[in-house]
């Protein structure tokens, strides 16, 4: 295949492609003024449901997807397995693109935007909600500080490059405990409702639960974001690496299948996945499609070996765990039918295009791809040893 | 107890390290009472037995608190049909036909809605901001000028109490206050704080009945017990409810039908705070957990990089 065929297929396909993410913006636009002039009365939210699609897609499952940030930052810089470096860039980009686009769904959840910064003000060391408004604020500062060498190495800042160089590995080991206490804590908030949230998804350790999903999905983000930009900007699938990614996952979802089974049993509950309802018929859903099946079909290295399908696994993983938080926030709460309506559902799809665009345009203006970037044996080779604890 | 706006923005303005002292004065005074507390806080007792329905603790309480009517589809005021921004206390009529003839009057019950006043509220622990607040003298309140709207209260109240103002891009949570009115800055008494006047809340007050009373917890709760005792078989389970449910309320109810017939959950005894406490305790844990496990992990790998590269 030449390369100039190669170059004119992708000049015909990625400007449709804009033109469709501009067109779902604007309607995202749209929805935004409709949402801010009415109030949440222009939304399918109620009293029986102050929760919907916003908090459990954009924010819940959101923070999930974007785990693979603090883990692969982990895997490279802590466990030092330099070889995952060149995915390390777009993984901490999408990661922020995904936390930025959560706190601005916030804004359109919160029924006082204007005062989305009371939590600094106003303390209520109780809340669980109190915790994660700043462990995501936190979060976000160190993501900002991650990502802000493709700013810096494009224009060249070299001094404030190297500060930032310097103080890699303490800012990742800090944002690896930031992520930890809100991953878990997110599921953490429902630990306050026995009484409202079905017994199957009701337990005292849902913080341990949404940790483990978290690291999984954000694994299988990896996989999928990275075979996706693969696809977008004709670049080559880094296919041995993203096979070693998911030679993992199997052993992250049996470790969340057994926690999860083995609550249950323990607790005396496993009789609900039989008892015929819709929520029993949702948990076994949730559990065979995005559990189950992924970790029998990555158990096969030949299904690892295979981008496609390996991309097909990975893709189980996200829709489990993106089903799983709609299970817990929405389905699993005692409450009123719940559809999202249109103002929703274009908000939340305004946000993921605008979200797109902005990774398009930094892929193409800033240093994301390693071959830009100097080696890594480079990077925080001579960084500081954090200060213990 | 509440710190206004004023003298926080000052607290504020003296940086990071006052921003801590501003939080250790804006945190209200108690975020929980226990029963031997709760024993002189004021409380309120409901009997089904003795309510007749008419509904006019929820005109009072429209009146007193000056919450809007509701409007039916058709722009006519109604019947409120639930708890709402602007409803915060409702009569509803529970009736359980019988079997044989469908015209026969069946066993029925009017129910009182509205917050609960718990002595450990899971609101109040849910909310972000600290704007729920368990005052001093027991009455669950809300401050008007913290609130963000996460609506976190709302999915934490067991009883679904808190309710929002979404007809609006100004909203508030909703819900009864006992009459004790919003949270005030220090020394303001708000004028729909009726217990600061010495009165009881208006819904007991316009009760023809007596099936409100009014007083000190351990009074109720002496008057509930009594009515039980000399009526044996009257009550449901000779309970009352309130007394234990999730750690007690101030709010209490005596009924002659099953509790949950009426929308009142079954539950644990225990506060539902006490089970994200734990939560919120284990920060400092995985702070140290995580980080030095982390830091551990990057010291080995990167002595063992040095160590291949010497050799
Ligand atoms: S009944 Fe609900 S709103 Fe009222 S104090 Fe208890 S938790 Fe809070
Ligand atoms: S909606 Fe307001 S009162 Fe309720 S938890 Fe959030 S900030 Fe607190």
């Amino acid at each position: 295949m030449a390369t100039t065929t190669i170059k004119s297929s992708k000049q015909a396909t990625l400007p449709v492609g804009s033109i469709i993410l501009w067109i779902i913006l604007l309607i995202g636009v749209w929805a935004a003024i409709v949402r801010y002039s009415q109030g949440l009365g222009s939304t399918n939210l109620a009293d029986s449901r102050p929760w919907g699609l916003w908090i459990a897609f954009d924010v819940m499952a959101g923070v999930a997807l974007a785990a693979g940030g603090f883990t692969l930052a982990a895997i490279v810089y802590i466990f030092r397995m330099k070889r995952f470096y060149p995915l390390i860039r777009p993984t901490l980009l999408t990661a922020y693109l995904g936390y930025l686009l959560a706190a601005g769904s916030i804004l359109f959840d919160l029924g006082r935007p204007d005062r989305f910064y009371h939590p600094f003000f106003y303390w209520n060391h109780h809340s669980v909600m109190f915790e994660i408004a700043w462990s995501v604020i936190l979060y976000l500062s160190i993501l900002t500080v991650e990502n802000s060498q493709l700013v810096l190495e494009k224009f060249r800042l070299h001094a404030l490059l190297r500060i930032v160089r310097k103080i890699t590995i303490p800012v990742v080991i800090a944002g690896i405990i930031i992520s930890t206490a809100h991953q878990s804590s997110l599921g953490g908030l429902f630990v306050l409702v026995p009484n409202q949230t079905h017994p199957l998804w009701y337990t005292p350790i849902l913080p341990v639960l949404f940790y483990i999903s978290a690291i999984s999905v954000g694994l299988a983000m990896v996989i999928v974001e990275s075979t996706l930009s693969a696809k977008a900007f004709d670049r080559p699938v880094e296919s041995h690496l993203l096979s070693e990614i998911g030679s993992w996952l199997p052993t992250m979802l049996g470790l969340y299948l057994l926690v999860n089974l083995g609550n249950l049993a323990v607790s005396g509950k496993l009789g609900f996945i039989f008892e015929g309802s819709l929520a029993s018929f949702m948990y076994l859903a949730e559990i065979i499609i995005g559990v189950v099946a992924p970790l029998i079909l990555l158990s096969f290295a030949s299904i690892r070996n295979d981008s496609a399908r390996l991309f097909q696994s990975a893709l189980l993983v996200v829709f489990g765990v993106i089903f799983n938080r709609f299970n817990v926030l929405v389905w699993g709460q005692n409450g009123a039918f719940y559809v999202p309506n249109w103002v929703e559902f274009a908000v939340t799809a305004g946000l993921i295009s605008l979200g797109t665009l902005l990774y398009i345009f930094a892929v193409k203006n800033l240093p994301v791809y390693t071959d830009h970037t100097p080696e890594p044996e480079q990077i925080s080779e001579e960084a500081p040893l954090p200060a213990a604890g | 107890m509440a710190v206004n706006r004023r003298d926080f923005l000052k607290l504020a303005g003296a940086g990071v390290g006052s921003l801590v002292l501003a939080a250790g004065h804006t945190e209200p005074a108690a975020a929980e009472s226990t029963p031997e507390e709760a024993r002189r806080h004021p409380s309120m007792l409901y009997d089904t037995t003795l309510c007749v329905g008419c509904r006019a603790c929820q005109n009072a309480c429209r009146n007193w608190n000056e919450t809007t009517a509701e409007l039916n589809s058709e722009g006519m005021y109604d019947m409120p049909t639930d708890l709402s921004g602007s409803t915060w206390t409702i009569i509803k009529l529970y009736e359980e036909e019988t079997a044989e003839d469908a015209d026969a009057p069946g066993i029925f019950s009017f129910i009182k809605r509205n917050c609960m006043h718990c002595l450990d509220p899971a609101c109040v622990s849910a909310c972000t901001v600290g704007a729920m607040q368990k005052s001093p003298e027991g009455p669950v309140i809300y401050d008007v000028n913290r609130c963000f709207g996460c609506r976190y209260c709302m999915v934490a109240c067991p009883y679904k109490v808190p309710r929002y103002q979404w007809g609006t891009t100004t909203p508030l949570v909703q819900k009864c206050t006992f009459c004790f009115g919003y949270v005030q800055p220090e020394g303001v008494v708000d004028d729909k704080n009726r217990l600061a006047q010495g009165l009881g809340p208006s819904c007991v007050e316009a009760c023809p009945t007596g099936a409100l009373s009014w007083g000190p917890r351990e009074e109720m709760l002496e008057k509930a017990h009594t009515r039980i005792k000399s009526a044996p078989g009257k009550y449901y389970e000779d309970r009352v409810y309130g007394e234990h449910e999730a750690g007690g309320t101030l709010q209490l109810v005596l009924s002659h039908v099953p509790f949950t017939k009426l929308g009142l959950p079954t539950l644990d005894p225990r506060p539902l705070p006490s089970l994200t406490d734990p939560l919120n305790w284990s920060v400092p844990g995985i702070i140290l957990g995580v980080g030095g496990l982390m830091s551990a992990i990057y010291v080995n790998r990167s002595q063992a990089e040095f160590k291949t590269k010497e050799d």
